[in-house]
């Protein structure tokens, strides 16, 4: 590379084009605006069942989880269940189907470098995800009555999760060639790890054994930082869980950078 | 790169992941302002030369400069000169023409110009369909939305492949007024087609890739003049059986029967050979005269692009 070209390739990296990153966010935002019903009626309604069944039918039977009432016990829980099935679902289908359709020849021939393409479509799962977040957060109020211990601290696991699995979504829809391993992920790994991972139960619960498993559940330790944010307690200490937040994060944006340098599937 | 390229394509090589070598040291000059047409046949490398060109596949060797900007360490200025329209109609179905126009230019990171985005709309006669949702369009008219978007941040360069596979002839004939006016406005436009009569109506610069190769570039006017051959058919009023001996050294043959008299002959001249063809037609009309032949109509013709694309394909095979 000669004097020239590293300027150039010095002035790209300084420079960021806003401009492209708001069109490809604003465009991803209004999809979700003209599928209003699946975007956020959909989870919505099933995370109110969830509340209904396990919290006000079947968890007035229960009794309370580490002093605080099952159905508010299961609250955080839930919330990080919808909160990363949807951010997946919403990342991978955004990058897939324009690579689906054809359509991503535009994004590629963009002036736009892989951050900004990123930003734009994690950027606008992960906003999706949390808006649907307090959403659920605020229906789940209608059902349980519960409070926040630690706010901030709260709105951080949240916005850390959904930029977390948005970045797990995006991967997701690039490395899938068809709508089957679309759904493949989501369904077989991520959903029975929401499950095992503590929204339904505390894992002091379990025998010792299956404690010593569920530990190597990731999902664990978002479930248990996000549920110390309401209550103060959690199965693991909550600097853990931030430290295992943050390297998924990490591990997410290794990969990235690995798929935009190598081409994977995008630029052959 | 020449002082007026406003592409240089330099010594460009692509091999795919599964060793199927696309692209074989192509060098390429784009004049600024031209219309250049890449024909070939079907996997001949012309749309991966594109996508390169472009930014959407990776080079393996080689390298391309846009106005003398390298795509891939200075590809912002690149490709904001860069349109592209695609082969495939890949829009996104629910959205209107408007908004995916107008999502074309943000995307490249231009400020909001309802102006424009209507000029863009109404030269293509897409003005009164700025509220349809895609889906409601025709195929012709989704074609032109590509279009649309691929003008709407105002490129420079506009590369256009296989843009009318698939057009019924009218709108073909629409199509190729509206790359007329592009090119009158400035716009240099490179486009990929199998339709060589494509090529040969708005062409001003052939490319002819086989196999990964560019095997030639030439101006249209002199490859069709260097390779061309021309024809004179001679409608006889009375049939012969055979071409009389005096009329021997005209390259002349029967045909339909005996009723017409055909004259090849080659249009590679220069233009101060084109009296000796003159004189020749001359010469053999003088001689039918003398031969007591006479003819009731005639007319010539000169081989077509196809013609010579054919035949060059086939030499090199």
């Amino acid at each position: 590379m000669n004097l020239q070209e590293s300027k150039s390739a010095l002035r790209n990296a300084r420079h960021m084009n806003l401009e492209s990153v708001k069109t490809l966010y604003r465009a991803e935002m209004a999809r979700s605006l003209r599928t209003v019903l699946q975007s956020i009626v959909s989870p919505v309604i099933s995370t109110s069942l969830y509340f209904v069944v396990f919290g006000a039918a079947i968890g007035t039977r229960i009794s309370e989880v580490n002093g605080v009432s099952y159905g508010a016990f299961i609250v955080p829980g839930l919330i990080m269940l919808m909160l990363l099935t949807q951010s997946v679902s919403n990342a991978s289908f955004g990058i897939f189907f324009p690579r689906f359709s054809g359509s991503i020849y535009e994004i590629l021939s963009a002036p736009m470098s892989y951050i900004e393409i990123v930003l734009g479509y994690v950027g606008a799962a992960a906003t999706k995800s949390v808006i649907l977040g307090l959403i659920v957060l605020a229906t789940a109020r209608l059902f349980v009555p519960f409070s926040i211990a630690h706010p901030l601290m709260m709105l951080v696991f949240l916005l850390l999760t959904a930029v977390t699995f948005s970045l797990l979504g995006f991967i997701i829809g690039i490395w899938a060639d068809g709508f089957e391993k679309l759904q493949l992920v989501p369904l077989l790994v991520i959903t029975p790890l929401t499950f095992l991972g503590g929204t339904f139960y505390s894992i002091d619960m379990l025998p010792p054994f299956w404690q010593a498993v569920t530990l190597a559940n990731p999902v664990v330790y978002l479930v248990s930082g996000f549920r110390w944010s309401f209550y103060g307690i959690g199965d693991v200490s909550v600097w853990l869980s931030l430290g295992m937040i943050l390297l998924f994060l990490c591990v997410a944006l290794t990969t990235i950078a690995w798929i935009f340098r190598s081409g994977y599937r995008l630029r052959p | 790169m020449s002082e007026h390229a406003v592409i240089a394509v330099e010594h460009l090589g692509k091999v795919y992941s599964g060793g199927f070598e696309a692209l074989k040291d192509v060098s390429l000059d784009i004049r600024r302002g031209e219309i250049f047409a890449l024909l070939g046949p079907n996997g001949a490398g012309k749309t991966t030369l594109i996508s390169v060109i472009c930014g959407l596949v990776n080079p393996t060797s080689g390298r391309v400069l846009v106005d003398g900007h390298d795509n891939v360490s200075d590809f912002r200025a690149a490709r904001e000169r860069i349109g592209l329209v695609p082969q495939e109609l890949t829009n996104e179905a629910f959205v209107t023409v408007w908004d995916t126009v107008s999502f074309s230019r943000g995307l490249f990171g231009k400020p909001k110009d309802p102006a424009h985005i209507e000029r863009v709309l109404r030269s293509l006669s897409l003005w009164e369909k700025r509220r349809n949702r895609l889906i409601t369009l025709s195929g012709g008219m989704k074609r032109r939305v590509l279009i649309a978007k691929a003008l709407a941040h105002e490129p420079e360069i506009l590369f256009l492949d296989e843009p009318t596979a698939g057009v019924d002839v009218e709108l073909r004939r629409d199509m190729w007024e509206v790359v007329r006016e592009l090119r009158n406005s400035g716009v240099t436009i490179i486009l990929t087609t199998h339709y060589i009569e494509e090529a040969e109506e708005m062409a001003d610069r052939i490319g002819v890739i086989r196999r990964g190769e560019l095997v030639l570039v030439e101006e249209k006017r002199a490859l069709m003049r260097k390779l061309g051959r021309k024809e004179l058919t001679l409608h006889l009023h009375s049939p012969l059986s055979d071409v009389p001996d005096t009329l021997a050294h005209h390259d002349l043959a029967l045909a339909d029967d005996g009723h017409a008299l055909v004259y090849r002959y080659d249009a590679s001249r220069t233009d101060a050979d084109e009296d000796d063809d003159t004189a020749n037609i001359a010469g053999l009309l003088a001689d039918l005269e003398a031969a007591g032949i006479h003819f009731k109509d005639l007319h010539t013709r000169q081989s077509s692009l196809e013609e010579i694309f054919v035949s060059l394909v086939k030499e090199r095979q």
